[in-house]
C-alpha cells in the first residue's frame, strides 16, 4: 500500500530531500571560505562601540564531519527506505526485521516447547519451568476474565475447583482453549409453567445442593425438574458434553438464591469462552491446559 | 603567537591574532588545518598532584571491576537482568532516582569546587586531561621530548621512525583496548570476560564496546586531545559562569614578570630595565593546549598547573623568588593581596550556597540509601474482576504482589493486609524470594458481608504489610483500594 494518496507526494519529498543535501553541501562550500579583514584578523564589523567579530576557525576535521554526514546520508537513503517512498536497495521494513525476530525467537525455543508438548499433562503439570511459563501465558491471555487466581467471578468460571462445565480432562481442557464453548441456558418458563411453578421449581434445584430453600416448594417443584432433566440430567449432576452445569454442587456461577435461579429459568442465558486456537500455537496450548488442569489438583503443583 | 604586551589590571583584553603580512583584505579559510602541540614534559609540586591523581582515578577505574565483594564484582550493572551492585547495594531499575541524586550531587560539586579552585577538575580529574597525561607519558618514552618529537615528525620516513611510531601505536592501542575491556567489564562479570578474551569468544555487544571504547579512548588521548575541551567540551564553555574574581586561577604576574627579556645571572634588574619573566617560553612549551599564560586568562586554560611548575624551575635557577605564574584570583592579582588574601574571601555567597546544597543533597542522599528499605513491592489489582461474593456472601478482591528482594539471601516474606475492619487475606500468605530476584503471587483479600454493609458499595483504601521473617526485619506498607459491589 502506498504511503501517499498521489506518487507526486513522495517525488515532492524525494526532490526536498535531495535539494536539502545539496543545500548543506553548498553552505559548507560558501561557507569554507570567507572574505575576512586581514589586518587585525576581524571581518571588520564592529558593533557596541568596540565589539568586533574574530575569526577564530573551526579545525578542518570538523568540516570533514560535517562532509561525513552528507556522505552518510547519501548511503543511508540509498540503501535504506527514506527517499520518498523508495524501499532501498536492502529491501528493509520494520515488519520484515520483527517477523525475522519473531521467527528466531520461535526458533530458539522451539525444542524447549517440543519437549513440552512430548509430556502428558500430568506429568507437565510438575515441571516448574513449564507452569511458569503457563502462569506467564495465563496472566496475560485468561486472566482478564477467569481472574489472576483463575477463581473467575460471577460469569466467568472458576478454573481451580473440581466443578467442569465442559469437562475436566486434559483433552477436554485443550479442546475448551484451542475451539472455545458456547453454552446455551434456553428460557425455559414456557415448559416449567406459571410463576408459582418457576418459583417451586427454582426451591427444588436449591434443595439439591443443600442451599437454604422452602422445603414444601422444593417438594412441589421435584416434578417440575423433569423439563430441565434433559440438560441437567434427572438427578441434576449436570452433562459436560453440553456445557449443563451440576446443580447439586454449591457452586453458583451466574447467581446464589432464589431469586438468581428464578431469573434463570426465566431468562435463560448464553456464555460464550472465545476459541484461542489462532492465538497460540499447539505446544502453547498444551502448556497451558497443563496449567489450568494442575490449578485444582495442587498435589500435582510442582 | 599572539604578541606579548603588559596586561592591564581589570580587563582580560582581546587580542586579535595579526595576520602575517599585509593590512590588506584578503580571502581566508573559515577552516583550520589543526597544528599539532607538541607539550615538554614537566617536574615539579603540581606535576606530583597530577600524576596522584592519574594514579588514583585509572586505580579505581581499571581495578574496581576486579574487586570481589559477595561472591561477585563489587561494582557490576548487570543489564540483561537488571540489576545493578554496588558494594552491598542490590538496585532495581526502580531506584533510579539515586542515580538522579549522584548526578545532582556531582554537578554541584563540580558548581562548588570551581567556584572555589577554578577548573580543577579539568586540570587534574577529567578522563580527557587524564588519558592524555598518560597517553603524552608513552609518547614521551618512545619518541622523546618535546624538541626530538618536532624534529621525528619533521624528518623523512624511514625505518627508524616508522618502527617508532608503530612502537606507540601499539602502546596506545592496548592502553585503549583494556580501557575499552575494562569499561564492558562493569556490565558483564570482568573474569568472564578475561576468559571469553583468550578464545576471543566475546558476544556482539561486548565486540562493539570493546572496540568502540578503546578506539574512543585512543582517539581522544592520542590525537584529538585538547581539541575536546577546545571545541567539543560543554563544562569549558559554561564554567565561565561559575568563575568570580575571587575565584582561583592560573596567572601570571604582569606586574612582576614585565618587561620580559633574557639575562645574564645577577643582571641588575633596574638598570636593564627588566622584570622577572626571562622570556624563556617554558610555560608556553609545557602547555597542553597551547596557549600563553602570560596573556592572562583564556577558555583554553584547563587549569593544568603545567606553565606554573616550569616557571617556578626557572625562578629557583634564576635565584628569583617563586610564583611568577601562580594560582591566584582576579582580585589578588589586581589588587596586591598576599598569599593569604584570597583565602579571606573563600566565604563568598556564592560558594556558600553552593556548598550548603551540595552538604544538603549528600546528607539526603546518604540518609535515603541507609533507610532504604531491602524489599520492593509492587501492588496490582486485577482490574476486569472488580469484585466477587464468596462463601458466607464474603466480598473478596483479588491482587497480583510482586515481592522485590534487594539483598544477597533467600528472604521469607509474611503478607498480611489492613486499614478496613474485617479485612484479611483468604489464606494466610508467605514468599519465598532468592536472592536479588522478583517473584509474583497472586493474593485474594476478603471482607465480611457486615463490614461490606456499613462501609457501603464503592473503593475503599487497604494496606499489603510485607515483612521479612527471619532477622532482617524490612517492612514494607503498600497501598491499594478494596472494592464493595453494589
Amino acid at each position: 500500500m502506498s504511503d501517499f494518496f498521489s506518487s507526486g507526494w513522495s517525488v515532492y519529498v524525494a526532490v526536498a530531500t535531495v535539494l536539502s543535501l545539496a543545500a548543506c553541501l553548498a553552505l559548507l562550500l560558501i561557507a569554507a571560505r570567507r572574505r575576512v579583514m586581514a589586518g587585525d584578523n576581524t571581518t571588520g564589523h564592529v558593533w557596541d562601540e568596540d565589539l568586533r567579530e574574530l575569526n577564530n576557525p573551526l579545525p578542518r576535521w570538523w568540516m570533514w564531519l560535517f562532509v561525513l554526514t552528507l556522505v552518510f546520508s547519501a548511503g543511508y537513503l540509498v540503501l535504506y527506505p527514506g527517499l520518498g517512498s523508495m524501499r532501498g536497495e536492502l529491501d528493509w521494513s520494520s515488519l520484515a526485521q520483527h517477523q525475522a525476530e519473531q521467527a528466531r525467537a520461535s526458533a530458539d525455543t522451539a525444542p524447549l516447547y517440543a519437549a513440552f508438548a512430548a509430556t502428558p499433562v500430568p506429568e507437565l503439570a510438575r515441571n516448574p519451568q513449564a507452569m511458569a511459563i503457563g502462569e506467564r501465558l495465563f496472566a496475560n491471555n485468561c486472566a482478564t476474565c477467569h481472574g489472576a487466581d483463575a477463581r473467575g467471578s460471577k460469569g466467568f468460571p472458576s478454573l481451580a475447583d473440581a466443578d467442569w462445565l465442559w469437562g475436566g480432562t486434559p483433552e477436554q481442557i485443550t479442546a475448551t482453549i484451542t475451539q472455545g464453548r458456547q453454552g446455551m441456558m434456553p428460557p425455559m418458563a414456557a415448559a416449567v409453567g406459571n410463576a408459582e411453578e418457576v418459583r417451586e421449581v427454582a426451591n427444588y434445584v436449591l434443595s439439591l445442593s443443600g442451599s437454604p430453600h422452602n422445603g414444601i416448594a422444593a417438594q412441589l417443584g421435584r416434578a417440575k425438574f423433569a423439563a430441565c432433566a434433559a440438560c441437567h440430567g434427572p438427578a441434576g449432576k449436570g452433562n459436560p458434553l453440553l456445557g449443563a452445569p451440576n446443580l447439586t454442587d454449591d457452586v453458583w456461577l451466574h447467581g446464589w438464591g432464589e431469586e438468581a435461579v428464578i431469573a434463570m429459568v426465566n431468562k435463560g442465558k448464553t456464555n460464550v469462552m472465545p476459541a484461542h486456537g489462532t492465538r497460540f500455537t499447539a505446544p502453547q496450548i498444551h502448556v497451558l491446559a497443563a496449567y489450568v488442569w494442575g490449578l485444582s489438583r495442587p498435589a500435582a503443583a510442582p | 603567537m599572539p604578541q606579548p604586551s603588559p596586561s592591564p589590571a581589570r580587563v582580560i583584553p582581546i587580542r586579535p591574532v595579526p595576520a602575517e603580512s599585509s593590512a590588506e583584505p584578503r580571502t581566508v579559510s573559515l577552516y583550520q588545518k589543526h597544528r599539532k602541540i607538541y607539550p615538554r614534559s614537566v617536574q615539579g609540586w603540581f606535576a606530583h598532584w597530577r600524576w596522584l591523581m592519574v594514579w588514583t582515578t585509572q586505580a579505581v577505574f581499571y581495578g574496581l571491576p576486579w574487586l570481589p565483594w559477595n561472591g561477585r564484582a563489587a561494582v557490576l550493572f548487570d543489564l540483561a537482568a537488571r540489576r545493578f551492585y554496588i558494594f552491598d547495594l542490590v538496585l532495581y531499575p526502580q531506584d533510579f532516582i539515586y542515580l538522579t541524586g549522584i548526578l545532582v550531587l556531582c554537578a554541584y560539586a563540580l558548581f562548588f569546587f570551581t567556584a572555589l579552585g577554578g577548573r580543577l577538575w579539568c586540570g587534574y580529574a577529567c578522563p580527557q586531561t587524564v588519558y592524555t597525561e598518560i597517553f603524552l607519558w608513552v609518547e614521551h618514552r618512545i619518541e622523546g621530548e618535546r624538541g626530538a618529537r618536532m624534529k621525528f615528525d619533521a624528518g623523512p620516513w624511514d625505518a627508524h621512525k616508522i618502527a617508532r611510531k608503530t612502537a606507540k601505536h601499539a602502546v596506545w592501542v592496548a592502553i585503549g583496548l583494556w580501557t575499552g575491556f575494562t569499561f564492558v567489564g562493569y556490565f558483564t562479570p570482568i573474569r568472564t570476560l578475561w576468559a571469553e578474551a583468550f578464545t576471543l569468544d566475546f558476544g556482539p555487544w561486548e565486540w562493539f564496546w570493546v572496540n568502540f571504547y578503546g578506539l574512543a579512548t585512543y582517539g581522544n588521548a592520542g590525537f584529538l586531545r585538547e581539541q575536546v575541551c577546545k571545541y567539543m567540551c560543554p563544562y569549558a564553555r559554561f564554567q565561565s559562569a561559575m568563575f568570580d574574581r575571587d575565584t582561583l586561577i592560573v596567572g601570571y604576574d604582569a606586574k612582576r614578570g614585565d618587561p620580559r627579556g633574557t639575562r645574564g645571572r645577577g643582571t641588575d634588574l633596574a638598570a636593564a630595565k627588566l622584570g622577572h619573566c626571562i622570556d624563556c617560553g617554558l610555560c608556553v612549551h609545557v602547555c597542553p593546549v597551547g596557549i600563553d599564560i602570560r596573556d592572562g586568562l583564556q577558555y583554553e586554560c584547563i587549569a593544568c598547573t603545567a606553565c606554573i611548575d616550569a616557571c617556578n624551575g626557572v625562578m629557583d635557577k634564576m635565584k628569583y623568588s617563586r610564583g611568577l605564574i601562580r594560582y591566584d584570583t582576579q582580585n589578588g592579582q589586581d589588587q596586591g593581596l598576599d598569599r593569604a588574601g584570597p583565602l579571606r574571601r573563600v566565604l563568598r555567597p556564592r560558594v556558600l550556597i553552593y556548598g550548603t546544597v551540595l552538604l544538603l543533597i549528600a546528607a539526603g542522599l546518604v540518609t535515603s540509601l541507609a533507610l532504604r528499605p531491602t524489599l520492593k513491592v509492587d501492588v496490582v489489582r486485577d482490574r476486569t474482576t472488580l469484585a466477587r461474593i464468596v462463601q458466607q456472601g464474603r466480598i473478596e478482591n483479588v491482587y497480583r504482589l510482586q515481592l522485590m528482594n534487594a539483598t544477597e539471601q533467600v528472604q521469607r516474606y509474611r503478607i498480611g493486609v489492613q486499614g478496613l475492619p474485617g479485612v484479611q487475606l483468604a489464606q494466610a500468605a508467605e514468599l519465598e524470594v532468592l536472592p536479588a530476584q522478583a517473584r509474583w503471587m497472586t493474593l485474594a483479600v476478603q471482607m465480611p458481608p457486615q463490614s461490606a454493609q456499613v462501609l457501603g458499595p464503592g473503593s475503599h483504601p487497604i494496606r499489603f504489610e510485607v515483612a521479612a521473617t527471619g532477622h532482617d526485619t524490612t517492612h514494607v506498607s503498600e497501598r491499594s483500594t478494596f472494592l464493595i459491589p453494589r
